[in-house]
């Protein structure tokens, strides 16, 4: 446990003084409060209060923002210590990779969740300060925090098995904005264009609903965009929340973390210093 | 008395290429060792071995009767890498601090072990301020760290400068009186020879030569040096006394077989005044290092 945590607050200390943490923090914020000002527009005709069309905008924002803020910090973690020669050094020492990770692990995300705690709180907060029918939403914002937080671990794991992968940062860099473009930018383009060329046939019906669930940014926007019933605000992919059971999506939240940290531990143990 | 490691008929092979072939070798508590050998004779690969870090094709490893890489070994081994960079957003202290909490010791213990190393005045600023041979002290400091049976250091004293390398093998000296044994690799022979309690040559993988200095001279059986000094006017006496003796600088330079130098030392003897001055030089280790290195070659 002690070397778990000293693990991660030596991390914690190397993303403050690497400016991470004001990075992750401001942006959030930032984003934020742009959006829960922004929305107001829209709210009169739709019959919602203004914290739900705002944790609607906010979905479709932390889809982008939170997978990026996490490969971000999660790409030197294992190819960084590899290139600077302390990562044999680490191995030697009597800490088990696993407890490398965790610690690892424990910094990054808590450095997300003072980010997505701050940007949400700004949001609320703006929101209920305008409307007072916004304690309804309240709710929903919390699920989108926690369910914030998820969908940072999962692309964090990603990040560390993709750092395991790459024997140098800058091939971690390139491998993870790979990722970030394929699964959170084109992998909606192409299901859209597929779609469409399918013209409502067995991709549209049977595939389509898997394809969503087996991307985490996919689940985590279907699943936040159901539970809070706002998939009227919702354009796009995020229009076909309502054909997919809410238990389903709610599934791939909670599985994918687990089986993107499973997926770092598996290629952090092939690494060889 | 047991050793703190043994290696018996070690052998690793990466693919086709054999990185270490039968490799048996053992260190004492105590003891100093220098592992020497050109660049990818296995010198790293045998440290890694060691320590756990990859496995080995064939062979045994033994560590305090503990396997490489287990809990055990690693709890009783401390490791200095070539070449580590730490990051340098840390400070020294802070280094060190992370590094004590790993091995479960007291983080207090941090500022002395850096002023042990000559640290504690930059304790407080960012390693990436650091100087070379600062970054390997911090390397030294977090090897001192709890009481390691045994020190693998590879290449411990590059980027230092003389001072802080005596002042290096001070420290090590120190550890190996209190029973610590210790395996270094070097390319500076020099101050390995007075250093050492024993010299491990691998060439190519293989351990091709074995023993404490004076041991290894016996065994390569290279010619001695003896360079005579000629009061002035006797240079053309003695070098007709000497046979196969070549002026450089105004001195005398000869070379016989081992076995032959207690004669050529009586012969000089022998020339009474004439002579100012004898050097008697024995192979250097860099001489044995380039013999043992070309045998293998062989």
């Amino acid at each position: 446990m002690i070397r778990i945590l000293s693990t991660a607050r030596t991390e914690f200390r190397i993303a403050l003084r690497n400016r991470w943490v004001a990075i992750a923090m401001v942006l959030m914020a930032v984003f934020s409060l742009v959006l829960s000002m922004a929305g107001s527009s829209p709210t009169g005709g739709l019959g919602v209060d203004r914290l739900s069309v705002t944790v609607a905008s906010l979905t479709s924002l932390s889809v982008y923002l939170i997978p990026l803020l996490a490969l971000l910090m999660s790409f030197d973690a294992i190819a960084g210590e590899t290139e600077r020669g302390t990562m044999s050094l680490l191995l030697a020492y009597p800490i088990a990779r696993w407890e490398i990770l965790v610690g690892k692990l424990l910094a990054h995300l808590t450095i997300l969740s003072l980010a997505v705690v701050l940007g949400h709180g700004l949001a609320a907060g703006v929101a209920l300060s305008k409307d007072e029918t916004s304690l309804a939403g309240l709710p929903a914002m919390l699920r989108l925090s926690w369910s914030s937080v998820l969908l940072g671990a999962t692309f964090l794991g990603a990040g560390y098995a993709l750092s395991s992968l790459s024997r140098r940062p800058s091939g971690a860099a390139g491998l993870a904005i790979g990722l970030w473009l394929g699964l959170v930018v084109l992998y909606d383009l192409v299901l859209l264009s597929v779609i469409v060329a399918d013209n409502g046939g067995w991709f549209t019906t049977q595939a389509f609903p898997v394809a969503l669930l087996a991307n985490p940014a996919d689940a985590f926007r279907l699943f936040n965009l159901t539970a809070s019933g706002a998939t009227a605000a919702a354009a796009g992919v995020g229009g076909a929340a309502d054909a997919i059971p809410l238990w389903q999506s709610l599934a791939s939240v909670l599985l994918w973390p687990l089986a993107a940290l499973a997926l770092a531990a598996a290629a952090f143990r092939k690494v060889t210093p | 008395m047991t050793s703190t490691l043994t290696i018996s008929a070690l052998t690793k092979r990466f693919g086709e290429v054999a990185a270490l072939t039968g490799v048996s070798l053992s260190v004492a508590p105590g003891e100093r060792v220098a592992l020497l050998g050109h660049n990818g004779a296995g010198k790293s690969t045998l440290m890694k071995i060691i320590l756990g870090l990859i496995p080995a094709t064939s062979g045994e490893v033994t560590i305090c009767d503990a396997t490489p890489g287990s809990q055990a070994a690693r709890r009783s081994v401390a490791y200095l890498p070539e070449n580590a960079a730490f990051h340098p957003a840390l400070t020294g202290l802070e280094q060190i601090r992370h590094y004590l909490a790993l091995r479960g010791e007291d983080q207090s213990q941090a500022m002395p072990l850096l002023e042990k190393v000559g640290l504690a005045q930059a304790a407080r600023r960012r390693i990436g301020t650091y100087s070379k041979g600062m970054r390997q002290r911090v390397g030294l400091a977090q090897a001192l760290i709890g009481h390691p049976r045994l020190l693998v250091l590879d290449e411990p004293t590059s980027g230092l400068d003389p001072v802080s390398r005596r002042e290096f093998y001070a420290l090590l000296d120190d550890l190996a009186a209190h029973g610590a044994s210790i395996l270094l690799s070097s390319h500076a022979l020099t101050e390995v020879e007075a250093r050492t309690d024993r010299i491990v040559i691998l060439s190519k993988g293989r351990l091709v030569a074995e023993g404490s200095l004076p041991d290894l001279r016996r065994c390569a059986d290279l010619p001695v040096a003896l360079h005579v000094t000629a009061r002035n006017g006797y240079a053309s006496d003695i070098a007709r006394a000497l046979p196969g003796a070549i002026l450089v600088n105004g001195a005398l330079h000869l070379t016989c077989p081992q076995s032959h130098k207690l004669q050529a030392l009586s012969l000089i003897a022998g020339l009474g005044d004439k002579v100012a001055d004898l050097e008697v030089l024995p192979p250097s280790l860099e001489d044995l290092y380039a013999h043992f290195s070309q045998q293998a070659a062989q």
